[in-house]
């Protein structure tokens, strides 16, 4: 069993540069924030190494931190450029019995998230989720298409914070 | 009707108009199609169920489309199945009958305002004879929206559909 900090010097010591921050006031998991586009290799060091062990991968979510700058449309709903969203991985090991949480923030205009199928097969669907919710791509995933929406929803992404829903969907009126 | 209250010793003759003997025949066997969608489908499938035993009015699930003279949409209708329920209604040879049950097939239910993946009402989609109201309803209320149906195929002309 690892602590936040020693798994946080752990990860340091191995990738350098691609850990970016601890932050250990949360009221849940401490997380520590990576390099979206290293997120894949840090993960199989996370799943591999002995003193990790981080065999289970809990949940993947994605957020929208809507930290960019808000300006209104014609009709008074907001729009925001720029910004992050993001992207958390809930880890747990079965066999230390340790939990972390990583994070990775990628750009609002161009969403790309390396995918860690490759590492935790569990992240295929939730990766998928998390791109029909937010329209986060994550990279080299082998089958990245919506889960919930109809696959042909051509309204964009349901849980960003400046989604606006269509008035129209196959002839069926959608607002109450 | 007084179908069934004639004693035997009349000779075996009932006499009744045809349309009423018809629409009694199939008031009596309304089959449903086997279909459910959210909570309120755990409901239907309790009133199915021996305590509330939905074949005593005739009811039986079909599984297919083709066999059903009803659909009961019992439950959440996203947009994305309500696709496939225009298609199933479609599928359903005539005379053909809905039950809307619940607040989320009825107008959209909790979902009304943000749910942007919810129809707010089936009756945008298909139309609906009975609309049962509750969040869900419970076996009795289905049972009260079943009878109404009946009642109104008791009345139906069987030169038009009026239902």
């Amino acid at each position: 069993m690892k602590n936040s900090e020693e798994i946080f010097e752990l990860l340091k010591k191995e990738f350098g540069e691609m850990i970016l921050g601890l932050d250990k006031d949360t009221p849940v998991d401490p997380i520590i924030s990576i390099d979206p586009m290293q997120v894949h290799k840090i993960g199989a060091f996370l799943r591999d190494n002995e003193d990790l062990k981080f065999d289970s991968l809990m949940v993947l979510s994605g957020v929208d931190d809507a930290n960019g700058t808000k300006t209104k449309d014609e009709d008074g709903t907001d729009v925001i450029s720029g910004g992050t969203l993001s992207v958390y991985y809930h880890l747990h090991s079965t066999i230390q019995k340790h939990k972390i949480t990583i994070k990775v923030s990628t750009s609002r205009e161009n969403p790309e998230v390396e995918s860690v199928y490759n590492v935790w097969r569990t992240s295929d669907w939730h990766e998928r989720e998390a791109f029909d919710m937010f329209g986060i791509i994550f990279k080299n995933h082998p089958d990245l298409r919506r889960i919930l929406m109809p696959y042909d929803w051509e309204a964009g992404f349901p849980l960003r914070k400046d989604y606006k829903n269509p008035e129209f969907y196959q002839g069926m009126k959608v607002p109450y | 009707m007084g179908l069934l209250d004639k004693e035997f010793s009349d000779g075996n003759i009932v006499i009744a108009r045809a349309e009423d003997l018809m629409n009694w025949a199939r008031l009596s066997s309304i089959w449903q199609l086997g279909f459910g969608l959210a909570c309120c489908a755990i409901e239907m499938m309790a009133t199915s169920a021996s305590h509330y035993d939905f074949d005593r009015f005739g009811v039986i699930p079909r599984n297919t489309p083709r066999q059903a003279d009803a659909i009961i949409i019992s439950g959440t209708v996203t947009l994305k199945m309500a696709t496939r329920i225009k298609r199933l209604y479609e599928q359903m040879p005539d005379p053909k009958y809905i039950i809307s049950m619940g607040s989320c097939a009825n107008c959209g239910g909790p979902y009304w305002e943000h749910g942007y993946h919810v129809l707010k009402g089936i009756d945008r989609v298909i139309p609906v004879d009975v609309y049962v109201p509750g969040c869900p309803p419970r076996p009795e209320a289905l049972l009260e929206g079943l009878l109404k149906l009946q009642d109104k195929i008791r009345h139906e002309s069987m030169r038009k559909k009026t239902a």
